[in-house]
């Protein structure tokens, strides 16, 4: 279980504040999706569950260890991470992208071979024809299907996802979305996954979190959200998919 | 002087010749891995600590602009004569073309590839060693093949202080008014610093070849 309790963050002592008192319990094998438009804070939320931004106030517990008395290093490898920038490693082999964190674990050299090749079927890339690539080789789809892969390595209970698909052409953000129901349903994984993309967070959520403003909005599953809106801006944010559908079957004869 | 006095004249000096040139190989190959040794850990130094930057690539900058005939003069006093002197007078010369590499090199790899490296869990130490010193390797060659070639063409004047090489024949030539002999120096030396060139150059084109087909994401 993830738990956030009460967290800010300030980047100017004080000044502003990029996440402002919030509060999120993420349940085991849970998929929470934190949904709001740039600068709402969603990231940084993100970013402090592993400590690669550490909260001015309040607690987060990662299985029930507050993150901040876990050395950093050690908490980052045990939760896998898939990065916005994807962030392949472009002098290394897909395979040896895939297995990065069992090398830093310590893992022998035919055991992170073998499992780099079984995490790149998970992904359905296959081995054969991939492993020995280099990820300048591969698609932008590809390259994050590996980014999955390599998030994935030590078999972490948690997955943290900065906004994995929204570099992605439309079809392929679409085929990666369904992968990830897929591995979610395998793998039973617990997910933190944010998204500035009302139906990407529809499709993969659990529970949503709107984001705004440094605040969280409301968290509820997509049928409270959508029929019951906690504030003005949630109703307004998920009017507007519909607005949309409806100016594009305008056009439709 | 006829095609038969050239000849005599190449095959009666081609030991000595052979021997100038090693000479010369000596001070820039010391030099340059001298300069490699303490331009490496500056330059990655200066990346991490930003305050230290500008004062560093400004001495190093600085020893650069100084004639050489000026610094291996300025050195005699406190190291004498031979090769001492011209050594470390190389090596100052070849710090900057090092040092700069190695801090461009390293700032140029991408945020997003540094951000991966922090989020997977790499220490820092795991991430200069294993990410960013790969990524910036070709670029710090390329300081190193700059600062080598510089090496050849200064090594010429250390002769002037008695650190051998191939500045001998030249300074012997100029003082016996010899063409020929001048040319015996200065035709390898030349030839020398192209030699070099193409050496590091090569060893720079296959580090790169890995990520030649690597646009930035």
């Amino acid at each position: 279980m993830i738990a956030l309790e009460n967290v800010s963050k300030s980047f100017d002592d004080g000044a502003s504040f990029a996440v402002k008192d919030i509060s999120l319990r993420i349940a085991e094998g849970e998929t929470l999706v934190l949904l709001g438009s740039s600068g709402c804070g969603k990231t940084t939320t993100l970013k402090m569950i592993n400590r690669l931004i550490e909260p001015t106030a309040g607690q987060i517990e990662v299985d029930n260890r507050n993150v901040m008395d876990v050395d950093p290093v050690e908490l980052r490898r045990s939760i896998g991470y898939v990065f916005q920038g994807i962030g392949l490693f472009p002098h290394m082999r897909v395979a040896d992208n895939v297995s990065i964190v069992l090398r830093l674990l310590g893992w022998p050299r035919r055991r992170r071979r073998r499992r780099a090749n079984e995490l790149l079927s998970l992904v359905d890339l296959d081995p054969n024809d991939y492993a020995l690539r280099y990820p300048a080789e591969l698609s932008g789809g590809q390259q994050q299907r590996v980014g999955v892969a390599r998030a994935l390595a030590a078999d972490p209970a948690y997955l943290l996802m900065d906004e994995p698909f929204g570099a992605l052409d439309a079809l392929t953000r679409d085929t990666l979305q369904k992968e990830l129901l897929q591995l979610k349903e395998r793998l039973r994984k617990t997910i933190v996954f944010v998204t500035h993309d009302i139906v990407e967070a529809m499709v993969l959520a659990d529970r949503i979190a709107v984001m705004h403003e440094g605040k969280v909005e409301q968290v509820g599953s997509q049928d409270e959200i959508l029929n019951h809106p906690a504030t003005p801006f949630v109703r307004d944010l998920f009017a507007k998919p519909a607005e949309q559908l409806s100016a594009f079957e305008e056009h439709r004869q | 002087m006829n095609e038969q006095s050239l000849w005599a004249f190449l095959t009666a000096r081609a030991p000595e010749l052979w021997q100038k040139t090693l000479e010369h190989l000596v001070l820039t190959g010391v030099s340059t891995g001298l300069a490699v040794l303490i331009g490496l850990p500056l330059g990655i130094w200066i990346t991490r600590n930003a305050v230290a930057r500008r004062p560093v690539l400004g001495v190093v900058g600085i020893v650069q602009t100084i004639p050489s005939l000026a610094m291996l003069a300025f050195l005699l006093p406190f190291l004498g004569i031979g090769a001492k002197p011209a050594i470390v007078a190389l090596t100052l010369y070849a710090l900057l073309p090092i040092v700069r590499n190695t801090y461009t090199g390293l700032s140029e790899v991408a945020p997003d590839i540094l951000e991966a490296a922090q989020g997977v869990g790499f220490t820092n130490r795991q991430q200069l060693l294993m990410v960013e010193l790969p990524l910036a390797v070709p670029v710090i060659v390329a300081g190193v093949r700059t600062a080598a070639v510089i090496g050849v063409g200064i090594a010429t004047l250390s002769a002037f202080i008695g650190a051998g090489g191939l500045g001998d024949f030249i300074n012997r030539g100029l003082a016996l008014n010899n063409t020929w002999l001048i040319l015996l120096g200065a035709i390898p030396a030349a030839l020398l610093a192209l030699l070099v060139d193409a050496a590091i150059g090569l060893v720079e084109r296959l580090l790169r070849r890995p990520q030649q087909t690597t646009p930035a994401t």
